[in-house]
């Protein structure tokens, strides 16, 4: 079985009040064309908070 | 003709130089004063730190470049100002000494008719007993505040790979070095390139990787965390923070104020008063930031260092240093032209100008040790008020002494900041995030103190081919390469 992330959970330990992505959400993150999409979406927001500051 | 002396070719100074240089044009003169040869894209010392780039792809020489921008170059460092000039003259002027191969140790005094201080941090590895003295770093932990630091790093990692191949078990332990440090970003960078790189190298199980640092709560950053919008909801920092550490198997130790190294071994007291030691085989932690020392004398020779620098060595501008409390802090305490209040023709840009205060909150554990980041200044600041204050002096000079400022104040301003969790053009990720403002306003937006309509963040390999990307165009940018005014800061 693959180690899920939230298999580094430790009962009661600093780390078990959080959330942990699962297998879907991991694999997005390196998904080739999602994250194509992602970058441009990232680029305009930046973009946007770039002009605001200058 | 005007002189406008700059002092730091770093993030900031080089940007304030550059554009004043284009805005003046051949009429007057831009003196550029940095003690190094080369300029150094220090974001990207994180990769130099796990051998992902070598020192040559992070760094420049200035040289040809300040003589492409007609900048008079003096490698040298700065070590006082004369803000009255002296007994001679009343022109003002700065001692300056040469770390120029050939010429180090020659002393000279520029004159000016503007300053700008752009010095940056002392990286004070001194005030850890056992993190290093006044020479710089010491020999039981490593850093990546420099291109050589980050070289030396990587040696050392490489060691730790070595042995984990051979079946030694090693711990890694990654942070600040100090109560009172800030740039957690930057470690936050590095633990999670090196958890990248281990397990690239497949010994990742061979590994404990612990984290420890000053902030009260993970992800506080030294700007007291921030809200993001994801699925619906405001969701602090802290919670992604943790839920990153989480998923990469990173143990945490917050609260910190690491009060001595050893050989393999950091004392630490938490903000409880308790008093604890961590072991590691690599260690990488963050210095504190100081001012870098500059002295100020009066036209008679007496010391006016306190009059023109706080004392924490950064110069002092016009921000509210009499907030007292955090109760008491507002956003408008935030400087916003950098003009020192004493000497109108002096100003400061990026990491050496005195903040007012942190913007975290202030904590300290029972027996009094202040355990609290200090505040960032982030690349992207350093870059815009680099720019305002070339401009005021720049329009100063050109139109007239009662040209009015310009204004650029981290309560007013946002940033981007891409921090990388490991490089790879498709294995890569890094965390992409924008803030605005810098410094939260807590009476133009209640609760969170930012507008969280533009203050986001994700992490995946789109984060990482943006810091990629950011990483080439900054490099051509500073080199003044065709197009670089249009790249923003
Ligand atoms: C490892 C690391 C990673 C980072 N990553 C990021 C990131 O991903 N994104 C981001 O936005 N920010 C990042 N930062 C922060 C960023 O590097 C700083 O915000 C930025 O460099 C500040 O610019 P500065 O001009 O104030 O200081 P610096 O860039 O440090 O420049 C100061 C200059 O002054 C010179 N100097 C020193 N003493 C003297 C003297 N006596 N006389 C004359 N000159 C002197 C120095 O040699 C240097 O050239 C990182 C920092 C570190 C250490």
């Amino acid at each position: 079985m693959e180690k899920k992330a939230e298999h580094n959970i430790k009962a009661y330990g600093n780390n078990f009040t959080t959330m942990t992505p699962g297998p879907l959400a991991i694999k997005l993150r390196t998904c080739k064309i999602w994250q194509f999409i992602r970058f441009i979406i990232i680029n305009i927001k930046m973009l946007i908070v770039v002009r605001k500051s200058h | 003709m005007a002189r406008l002396v700059v002092l730091g070719g770093g993030v900031s100074g080089h940007t304030a130089a550059t554009f004043a240089a284009k805005w003046l044009g051949s009429s007057h003169e831009v003196v550029v004063v940095t003690p190094n040869s080369k300029w150094n894209w220090i974001p990207s010392n994180i990769w130099v730190g796990v051998g992902q780039m070598g020192k040559e792809d992070v760094t420049f020489d200035l040289a040809p470049v300040y003589a492409k921008a007609g900048i008079n170059y003096k490698q040298a460092k700065a070590v006082s100002i004369n803000p009255e000039g002296n007994e001679r003259s009343d022109k003002p002027f700065v001692t300056i000494e040469y770390t120029l191969a050939g010429r180090e140790g020659e002393v000279e005094n520029i004159e000016y008719d503007y300053l700008i201080n752009a010095t940056g941090p002392k990286l004070n590895f001194g005030a850890t007993p056992g993190l290093g003295d006044a020479n710089g770093l010491g020999e039981f932990t490593v850093s990546v505040c420099t291109a050589d630091h980050a070289v030396h790093a990587n040696e050392e990692f490489q060691k730790c790979i070595q042995k984990m191949k051979k079946g030694e078990r090693q711990k890694f332990l990654i942070g600040t070095g100090h109560g009172l440090c800030t740039c957690q970003g930057a470690a936050f960078e590095y633990i999670f390139n090196i958890e990248h790189e281990l397990n690239k190298a497949g010994v990742r199980d061979m590994a404990d990787l612990k984290w420890i640092s000053n902030e009260s709560f993970l992800g506080d950053f030294g700007v007291g965390g921030l809200h993001m919008k994801s699925m619906g909801f405001a969701v602090s920092s802290k919670i992604f923070a943790e839920s990153l550490f989480t998923e990469r198997n990173v143990d945490w130790i917050i609260g910190a104020h690491v009060n001595k190294v050893e050989k393999g071994k950091v004392h630490y007291e938490l903000l409880d008063g308790s008093m604890n030691e961590e072991e590691f085989d690599f260690s990488m932690l963050i210095p504190p930031f100081a001012g870098v020392g500059l002295k100020a004398y009066a036209k008679d020779g007496s010391d006016i260092t306190a009059t023109l620098f706080a004392p924490n060595g950064f110069l002092k501008v016009d921000a509210n240093y009499a907030a007292g409390a955090y109760e008491n802090w507002k956003a408008s305490d935030w400087p916003k032209t950098y003009q020192n209040p004493t000497y109108g023709n002096i100003f400061a840009c990026g990491i050496a100008f005195a903040p007012p205060h942190p913007i975290s909150k202030p904590m300290s554990s029972p027996n009094g040790t202040p355990i609290n980041p200090t505040p960032p200044r982030t690349g992207m600041p350093s870059g815009i008020i680099g720019k305002a204050v070339a401009h005021s002096i720049c329009d100063r000079i050109l139109k007239g002494e009662s040209s009015p400022l310009h204004e650029a104040s981290m309560a007013n301003m946002g940033a981007a900041c891409v921090a990388s969790a490991g490089k790879g053009l498709f294995d890569g990720t890094a965390a992409a995030m924008t803030i605005y403002p810098v410094v939260p306003d807590f009476e133009k937006y209640p609760g969170t103190g930012r507008d969280t309509d533009y203050t986001f963040g994700e992490i995946g390999l789109a984060g990482h081919w943006i810091k990629h990307i950011l990483h080439h165009l900054f490099i051509w940018k500073a080199k003044l390469k065709t197009g670089w005014t249009m790249i923003p800061e």
